[in-house]
């Protein structure tokens, strides 16, 4: 299993997928915080963005994310609500001090690649007292999730591609314990067509070879230490809660929230009533642990395709089944 | 709002600001142009404008309302006669503005020969447009013997594109400003009528053109091959694409086969005469090159997935079908 | 989670605080404000890794 949505899309744009011999099954993982965030977080940005006084600043994937009665904020914007898509979420501080008239509001997503990038933004509009912006917290956290995923005695996933960048950022520590505990090869990988080939080679050695060790198959960028000033800021600025990832229910720790001082920066308190395995007509959980094929879903390419996706894995293109449904359908 | 009342304001605008910038071949404001036409064949095409912001990088909407409804024509081989053109002017735009739209307008057309010989304008109430919205339509004339259309097209012809791929959307991207991206690169929007008219001249057997828009090299594309019931093979490795836009896809998450363009296009001719297009084509752009072929063509009950009739081999040598984005490509950071 | 690339730093602000601390970096020419704050030993002409306008690494010269 390839991790990271950003994994998937490469692998998908390159062909690795089918360039692989039918004896190496990629499962494309819950690597997008996009298709995980819950539905409950965009009907409350939608709900937000509806009032004429608030601006609602969001990366461009969260636009066609479906809310729990299928619509999505690029909708909203096409009705007239004032959606921004933002680059960085720094940019975001600038909208919020220029237009001081305007309630702005971040969606704030992401794994821990993008932690940092929200907790610079917050530690600046603490600072500078700023009273019109909040964040709508649904940062993600990737290793409790696998924690859970590989701990499910169903899960046929022998081995992982973790997210680079991810690792950029975190270090190795947490992914040493999860390969330990769940004894399974663990391979630390990058992004390019040869990044993934070498991360993949790897993961299947260490299986032809019976071992479940974490390996750096992305040197150029992870380190073991990864980034200390940006986890520092991570955890300065957040603190891990339990959050509920689309599609596989509530992840113990799964997220995080503010802390004190920031925490009133943050739009609402963190609580969410946990939905096992998204709605009932998706069967994501199954999905992503390797359990079902997309095409056997019975709501695959009729009820359930990219245009409207009924769950997570069809949201976005990097999706396990919106990407089964391009080029295998 | 007065200036589009019909009354005195508007007819100043019109005789005071327009028409001095545009010229006239007779000075005399009637409700229609008469045109004398030389040819059997007429081409006509019209187009609408509404980029935002109204000036960008190498361009403005004045210039682009001129060379895009030309080069509509010159997709089909046409030369062009006279041109329309519609003004709806959003209530607020500065006269100032307006002034040098038009004086854009004026200088594209002195610059390819061609008059603007009737038009309209109209005021809308503030917030009701993007400043300036304009519609040209252009009437040319065919001479020459080739039907240039998709239907055209057979197995094993090549598909040139006229030049590198994408300036334009990451011209207006870097001008919008939202982003953040800052950059030197201009938009590529460009007259096509003398490299088609000299491609023509050389005996070139052009079997289709298409200007390249909105959704870029991916959608002309698709339309081609869904027009032409043929698949096409494009290879990634030959399209041409400047590294600056490249680099600016790969920040944005955005593909550079997808971007917008406004002064490219697609050639699709018999194979044998792939050297004499591109020798023609590189004098005005030395990127322009063969970037893939016409497959098969598709018949009823074909087994060909002609979901996606247009293919990219990727650098790995896999060849991977080219999927249109739902609407228009939103950067992404995931 | 994962769109970074890396580019050259060509400027920076030298705020002393690193939570203001800014540079320009371009990717192949294309520039952008991107925090130094993560990236407190970085130097103009080093290449950055940058993920939503936060360099996250400053890469080895290959």
């Amino acid at each position: 299993m390839e991790v990271c949505g950003g994994q998937t899309h490469a692998l998908l744009r390159h062909g690795l997928d089918r360039l692989l011999e039918d004896s190496i099954e990629l499962i494309h993982g819950p690597g997008c915080p996009v298709c995980v965030t819950d539905s409950e977080r965009i009907d409350q940005a939608i709900a937000l963005v509806k009032k004429p006084e608030v601006t609602l600043c969001s990366y461009g994937d969260m636009l066609r994310v479906p809310g729990s009665d299928g619509s999505n904020l690029l909708g909203c914007r096409s009705e007239g609500a004032d959606v921004r898509v933002i680059y960085s979420p720094l940019d975001v501080l600038e909208i919020a001090r220029r237009e001081r008239d305007r309630q702005v509001v971040f969606l704030a997503v992401g794994f821990e690649t993008t932690a940092p990038a929200t907790g610079l933004l917050v530690q600046q509009a603490h600072q500078q007292r700023l009273t019109n912006l909040r964040l709508l917290m649904a940062h993600v956290r990737v290793a409790p999730a696998l924690d859970q995923l590989l701990g499910d005695p169903a899960c046929t996933v022998q081995g992982l591609l973790a997210a680079g960048h991810v690792c950029a950022v975190m270090g190795e520590a947490e992914y040493v314990d999860l390969a330990a505990q769940h004894r399974r090869p663990i391979v630390m990988t990058g992004f390019s067509p040869e990044a993934l080939l070498r991360g993949i080679l790897c993961c299947i050695k260490q299986l032809e070879e019976g071992r479940h060790d974490l390996r750096n198959a992305y040197e150029a960028v992870v380190d073991q230490g990864g980034n200390r000033d940006a986890r520092r800021l991570i955890e300065t600025v957040f603190e891990p809660v339990d959050r509920v990832w689309r599609g596989l229910g509530v992840i113990g720790k799964g997220g995080y929230r503010l802390r004190d001082p920031y925490s009133a920066l943050a739009v609402e308190p963190e609580e969410l009533d946990g939905q096992p395995y998204g709605n009932g007509q998706c069967p994501s959980g199954q999905v992503l642990r390797g359990l079902m094929r997309p095409g056997d879903c019975p709501s695959f390419g009729d009820a359930c395709t990219p245009a409207h996706p009924l769950g997570a894995p069809m949201v976005s293109s990097e999706g396990a089944c919106a990407a089964y449904f391009r080029f295998h359908h | 709002m007065g200036h589009g009342g019909g009354g005195r304001l508007m007819r100043e605008l019109i005789t005071e600001l327009v028409v001095p910038k545009l010229g006239h071949q007779k000075n005399v404001l009637h409700d229609a142009a008469l045109l004398y036409t030389p040819g059997p064949q007429l081409a006509f095409s019209t187009d609408s404008y509404v980029v935002r912001p109204l000036f960008f990088p190498g361009g403005d909407i004045g210039r682009l309302a001129v060379y895009g409804s030309v080069n509509d024509l010159a997709m089909a081989g046409a030369r062009p006669l006279a041109l329309s053109l519609s003004l709806i002017i959003e209530e607020g735009l500065e006269v100032d503005c307006l002034a040098r739209v038009i004086d854009s307008v004026g200088e594209a057309c002195r610059g390819i020969g061609v008059e603007v010989i009737t038009g309209d304008t109209k005021v809308v109430e503030r917030g009701k447009g993007d400043g300036l919205f304009i519609n040209s339509t252009a009437i040319g004339v065919v001479e020459h013997p080739l039907n240039i259309s998709p239907s055209a097209i057979r197995p094993g012809d090549a598909v040139i594109v006229s030049g590198d791929l994408g300036r334009h959307g990451l011209a207006v991207l870097s001008a919008r400003a939202e982003l953040g991206l800052r950059s030197p690169i201009e938009s590529d929007l460009a007259c096509l009528l003398e490299p088609v008219m000299e491609l023509l001249a050389a005996g070139v057997e052009l079997h289709c053109l298409r200007d390249l828009t909105r959704g870029g090299l991916a959608s002309a594309s698709d339309e081609i091959a869904r027009s032409g019931q043929c698949t096409l093979q494009l290879e990634q490795q030959r399209i041409p694409v400047h590294p600056s836009v490249n680099a600016a896809c790969e920040v944005l998450g955005l593909d550079p086969i997808a971007m917008a363009n406004e002064g490219r296009m697609l050639v699709i001719c018999p194979a044998e005469q792939v050297g004499l297009a591109l020798t023609v084509l590189r004098r005005y752009q030395p990127e322009a090159a063969r970037v893939g072929k016409v497959g098969e063509r598709w018949a009823d009950g074909s087994s060909l997935d002609v979901r996606y009739p247009v293919s990219l081999i990727s650098e790995l040598g896999v060849n991977c079908p080219v999927v249109l984005a739902e609407g228009e490509q939103i950067p992404r950071i995931c | 989670m994962c769109l970074a690339v890396a580019g050259e730093l060509v400027s920076s602000n030298h705020h002393p605080d690193p939570l203001w601390r800014v540079g320009d970096v371009s990717f192949a020419g294309v520039l952008r404000q991107v925090s130094l704050a993560c990236v407190p030993t970085a130097q103009i002409g080093d290449q950055l890794l940058v993920h939503v306008g936060v360099a996250l690494k400053v890469m080895e010269p290959e």
